[in-house]
């Protein structure tokens, strides 16, 4: 297992955010979470990564650590996150992004960095030619696409998205979800939380779906896909959809 | 009358340390009453308006060299130069608010520094205040031919004042006027919108602390009889600041253990650390700094917090609330006629235009929902129409008139109420005080009728109101909880409650339902549809395609800025464009 | 006033300027990095000056003893929380990792304290001490505050102030210091003499500065401190650690102190108090920077240099109330243009 918890609670001051969620995500698969705006699904990506206090053990990469690894650490041990809003440096270059992504590899030397630049420039060559301009004029899609190419300049075993498609033009969601399914080949397993839940489910092997902080429901991806309540809740308008085709 | 019981309590304690008291230790209470008043504005200033001031120092000498100047060179009686000390500190203090109360967050703090500063070094610097040496023999305090002379008779006088300033603010805290004050804390975005002057409240608490410190000035300058420039330095305006802070800046007896404490502590240290260190210089204030760094480490929200969660009385005492007839409505628009009108709406950040031609109708009695993808600028145009960001372009009416750029408090007035997507409540305060904040436009008491207690009639109505529109969500079991101990949803309906308590025509619902379970979204459909029932017109955001379909009349989809659907839920569910906008690349 | 009289007073105050000039970058950088106002800059200078002072006579200065205590409180409270939470090793490890260098550089002081050096080594080893102070006092009092608001991070820094003020009369004493140039030579541009020192100060900011930009923009590690001020969340994400750039920004903005102390103990007596004042007008010059540019905080460095030796010339009893009254309307000014700032839109 990559990523094991159970049980596992996060609070805001008196309330609570998460509540008792297990979860397991094993090398080389794509797990998404579903669920509505305020469900906890952000503060839950939080928390694994370190950067919430959270009650419950989480075991990283086969073993529990206590106590709890810091954000730094767990970048060092292969987890990274792109949180909702990218947290680009705005006013860097893309090149500077890029390389302050592999910052923790630093030791690895010049030639390594060099390469993963190399990697993720084919991977995005749109970043590649416009690689000395500052992130903030990017575009939606390429804010995504950089997002992406920084995290995996840190070389993650474990990659974690928050709402990759969240404000992007349906053409560019469609590239970024094919990425998304790409990581695995690269041996990055990744843990994704969408509210594009169709999208989301189609490129998955397994799901849960989390409301008021619970996980409510969980299964593989296809058993989610076909589960009436999904449909009805989260597939949404998908239902009139369905109806009609 | 429960309310006065400490004070009334205080007052005795003061009586009895009067009679029993050795002089030295009546000399040292004196100081800390005479330090309490200072913080007292400061717990007012920084614990319930969030301001910080470095400053109150200078407002002090302000008071104290005032008076000391008058009364040595126009051998003025010292009771004549009170008027005049407070009348220079409230337009002093005015003036400067003026200037400075635009300043955000540390700006602002960073300029009583400065101002600290400045005053300081122009005390020492005036020539007819004495420079460094200062001035001396100034005349005790008499009052009608009795001489404050003995240290009882000071000690009864200031406490005697200190303990009037603490009555009197605890009657403003208790008011319209005093929550207008607590909310400051939260930032102007929720005050403005509940139709509070923020910038007017500011430069109240501003003047009153101002107030508080140049009265306690003038005070010490006749008690201590000679003024010089070091008891005015902005290291004792830290020192102030502190004695506000260590206490816990949210209550008023935090201010009296505060200045308790430090002054004590002060005392204590001047005789003990020159027998350890040797003597030769202020090692007290080394030590102090240290006990305020480690206090912030340990105990960041003060000390009586701290005792009371240790010790399991966190929480507001529950009060009862009478009841009284509700407050007079404004007439409701009839059903179905527009209201609100919105047309061209344009609205960019930057580059990124969030908003582009939107244009929608709202009518009366009717549930308009909003919705669309995630960054679609739902929540800009609602900021647009609740006027707490300014369109760049578009017309904005209410009722037929235009409401652009009148401001989100204006806006609120008229009858435009909003709740927020992140739940803006004032974590510490009752549910019930929480809810009054939001009738704050219905009431007229100002500051002088709280300080006086003179708005009870009024403060009863808005309060009953206020009970009245918690009991309609449903909390009416919990009117003094703690805002903050609410879980998600129940604060979500308390916001909508705040609403409420404003008298809306026009309801404005940031993502109501989310977070919420489903059995709590079924109640707040009833509760909307009810609403709507009345006669108010309901314009939410919502994700949750269930709940929307099944509340409301209309639905307008919006898209990277721009609208691209509007109708019936059924029409809107089956319009390809909506379809394409939802399903994305994956159908 | 005559043409030499205003020359003579333009060059005092751009050597004053200067010295605000490296003040106020040191605490741009730290605030940039860390959101802290670090109003105790000033101090570093003292140290300094008083360090260099003690060292050129041949006496132990009193920073050895300074950061021997800030040694011991930093591992005390480190093991102290170690023990509370349970993981005394882990901290045990890292605090004497933060311990060995200043250490090192303390028993370096000490040992060669009684000998008389060549001028510029004790400017370097006074210089090396009052630098490695800056991480200790950044773990000591704000790393545990890191989640506080800029506010109470304010407060602290004020009440830090007035320890380091006092730590600064008990370590060095009441009487003042002041040392030879550490070049002795004049120039005259004109009729109007300049000395070495001045020049010296002008080429130390110019170099301090040139070196600052070529850290943060060339290296890695200058970019990471950056991007940890862009954005502190976006950098750990990356593995920057706040602690680390935190400690960084002090150790710089105390290495700069620490120069200013050096240059400036020769051009007027230092005393235990006299940095906090040098360090308020780099204060000044900072806001008027709005806290984020270092070419304005520059350029209002020399306004406040000219605007100072200027004021003391005509009102040599105001002038502290005029460069202190001056942050008033800059601040008024920096806060109306940061109006209008978009909220979050979801």
């Amino acid at each position: 297992m990559l990523l094991e918890c159970s049980d596992l609670s996060v609070s805001y001051g008196k309330i609570a955010a998460v509540r008792g969620v297990s979860l397991q995500i094993a090398e080389g698969q794509i797990v998404t979470i579903v669920g509505p705006n305020g469900a906890g699904k952000s503060t839950l990506l939080s928390a694994l990564m370190g950067l919430l206090p959270c009650s419950g053990p989480v075991a990283y990469f086969g073993r529990a650590r206590k106590p709890a690894p810091s954000t730094e650490a767990l970048v060092r041990l292969g987890l990274g996150l792109i949180p909702e809003n990218r947290e680009l440096f705005a006013p860097m270059s893309i090149d500077d992004n890029l390389r302050l992504g592999a910052f923790d590899r630093w030791r690895a030397g010049a030639r390594d960095m060099e390469a993963s630049l190399a990697e993720v420039f084919a991977l995005f060559p749109r970043l590649e030619e416009r690689r000395a301009q500052p992130a903030g004029t990017l575009s939606g899609g390429e804010r995504q696409m950089l997002a992406i190419g920084r995290a995996l300049m840190g070389r993650p075993k474990l990659l974690m998205l928050d709402e990759p498609s969240l404000g992007l033009a349906p053409l560019i969601v469609r590239d970024i979800f094919e990425i998304i399914k790409s990581l695995r080949a690269r041996g990055v397993s990744v843990l994704l939380i969408e509210q594009n839940a169709r999208a989301a489910i189609n490129i998955s092997d397994y799901g849960y779906v989390m409301e008021a902080g619970e996980f409510v429901l969980q299964g593989s991806a296809a058993e989610l896909a076909n589960n009436a309540k999904v449909i009805e809740t989260y597939l949404g308008v998908s239902s009139a959809a369905k109806a009609e085709s | 009358m429960r309310r006065l019981l400490p004070f009334a309590a205080l007052g005795l304690a003061c009586v009895a340390a009067a009679l029993l008291l050795l002089p030295y230790y009546l000399t040292i209470l004196t100081y800390i009453g005479l330090a309490a008043i200072v913080s007292l504005g400061l717990v007012l200033l920084t614990g319930q308006g969030g301001l910080s001031s470095f400053g109150q120092a200078a407002y002090v000498g302000l008071g104290a060299y005032l008076s000391a100047v008058i009364s040595t060179s126009l051998h003025w009686p010292p009771l004549a130069t009170l008027p005049v000390v407070l009348l220079v500190s409230i337009v002093s203090s005015y003036v400067g608010a003026v200037i400075t109360v635009g300043l955000s967050g540390h700006y602002l703090s960073l300029a009583t520094i400065a101002f600290g500063l400045s005053a300081y070094f122009l005390f020492g610097g005036l020539p007819f205040a004495g420079g460094q040496t200062g001035l001396s023999d100034l005349p005790r305090l008499s009052v009608a031919g009795f001489e404050f002379r003995t240290p009882q008779a000071s000690f009864i006088l200031v406490w005697c004042i200190l303990i009037v300033a603490m009555v009197v603010l605890s009657n403003l805290l208790d008011s319209r006027v005093g929550r207008a004050i607590r909310a400051l804390k939260d930032g102007a975005t929720m005050a403005e919108s509940m139709g509070i002057d923020t910038r007017g409240s500011k430069l109240q608490i501003f003047v009153v602390a101002c107030v508080l410190a140049s009265l306690s000035g003038w005070l010490y300058a006749h008690f201590q009889r000679f003024v010089n420039p070091s008891p005015f330095s902005l290291a004792q305006g830290i020192e102030y600041l502190f004695m506000a802070v260590v206490g816990g800046a949210a209550s008023l007896w935090g201010a009296l253990v505060g200045a308790g404490l430090v002054t004590f502590l002060k005392q204590w240290l001047q005789g003990f650390l020159p027998s350890l260190i040797g003597s030769g210089g202020n090692f007290e204030t080394a030590v102090f700094g240290i006990i305020i760094i480690v206090m912030f480490q340990l105990a960041p929200d003060g000390l009586i917090p701290a005792v009371r969660r240790l010790t399991g009385r966190a929480g507001i005492r529950p009060r009862a609330v009478a009841d009284a007839p509700p407050l007079s409505t404004r007439p409701r628009a009839p059903r179905g006629e527009v209201v609100l009108s919105v047309r061209q709406a344009r609205k960019s950040f930057g580059g990124l235009v969030a908003n582009r031609d939107v244009s929608l109708d709202l009518r009366a009695g009717e549930i308009l929902a909003l919705i669309g993808p995630n960054g679609a600028g739902k929540s800009t145009f609602f900021n647009l129409v609740s006027g707490t960001l300014d369109a760049d372009e578009g017309h904005f009416e209410f009722k037929g008139s235009s409401i652009r750029g009148l401001g989100s408090r204006a806006i609120s007035r008229l009858g435009l109420n909003r709740t927020f997507q992140h739940v803006r409540l004032l974590p510490d305060m009752s549910v019930l005080e929480n809810v009054a904040i939001g009738a704050h436009r219905r009431g007229k008491a100002g500051l002088f009728s709280a300080l006086l207690r003179l708005d009870r009639t009024e403060e009863a109505l808005l309060l009953a109101q206020a009970k009245h529109e918690v009991e309609r969500i449903g909390l009416g079991d919990q009117l003094w909880t703690e805002a903050g101990a609410l879980a998600l949803g129940q604060q979500r309906a308390l916001e909508i409650a705040r609403a409420l308590a404003a008298d809306p025509q026009v309801l404005l619902l940031d993502e109501p339902a989310a977070g919420l379970r489903h059995g709590e979204k079924q109640q707040l459909a009833a509760l909307l549809r009810k609403l709507r029932d009345e006669g108010i017109a309901i314009l939410l955001v919502e994700h949750d395609m269930d709940f929307v379909m099944r509340l409301a009349d209309r639905v307008v989809v919006m898209q990277f800025g721009t609208k691209i659907a509007e109708g019936q839920p059924e029409e809107v569910q089956k319009d390809p464009h909506v379809l394409e906008a939802y399903l994305g690349a994956a159908q | 006033m005559n043409s030499f009289v205003a020359s003579y007073l333009i060059q005092e105050g751009i050597t004053n300027g200067a010295i605000y000039c490296l003040l106020a970058v040191a605490i741009l950088l730290v605030f940039s990095v860390t959101r802290i106002i670090f109003i105790p800059q000033g101090e570093f200078v003292s140290y300094a000056a008083l360090t260099y002072a003690a060292l050129r006579e041949g006496k132990l200065p009193g920073t050895v003893g300074f950061t021997l205590a800030l040694v011991s409180v930093m591992v005390g409270a480190r093991l102290l929380r170690g023990i509370a939470e349970g993981n005394l090793r882990h901290s045990l490890l890292e605090a004497l990792k933060s311990a060995l260098l200043p250490l090192l550089v303390a028993v370096v002081v000490f040992a060669s304290a009684p000998y008389v050096l060549p001028a510029a080594v004790d400017a370097l080893l006074a210089i090396a001490l009052v630098t490695a102070n800056g991480p200790l006092i950044y773990a000591i009092v704000y790393q545990p505050l890191a989640k506080s608001s800029t506010l109470v991070l304010l407060i602290v820094s004020m009440a830090l102030h007035l320890v380091l003020v006092e730590f600064g009369l008990f370590f060095f004493g009441p009487g003042g210091a002041r040392t030879e140039p550490l070049l002795d030579l004049s120039f005259s541009i004109g009729s109007l003499p300049v000395p070495a020192q001045s020049l010296a100060i002008y080429l130390a900011a110019a170099v301090l500065i040139l070196g600052l930009f070529l850290f943060s923009e060339r290296t890695l590690y200058g970019k990471a401190l950056r991007a940890a001020a862009i954005n502190p969340l976006g950098a750990r994400l990356m593995g920057v650690s706040s602690t680390m750039a935190g400690s960084v920004a002090f150790a710089a903005s105390a290495f700069i102190g620490a120069v200013c102390g050096v240059l400036v103990s020769s051009v007027t007596t230092i005393y235990y108090d006299t940095g906090f004042v040098l360090g308020l007008k780099g204060f000044v010059a900072a806001v008027i920077g709005g806290f984020v540019s270092y070419p304005l905080a520059a350029l209002g460095a020399l306004a406040v240099g000219l605007m100072e030796s200027f004021s003391a010339f005509y009102a040599s009893q105001y002038k502290e109330t005029i460069v202190f009254t001056l942050i008033i309307p800059v601040l008024l000014w920096r806060s109306m243009r940061r109006r209008g700032t978009p909220e979050e839109d979801h």
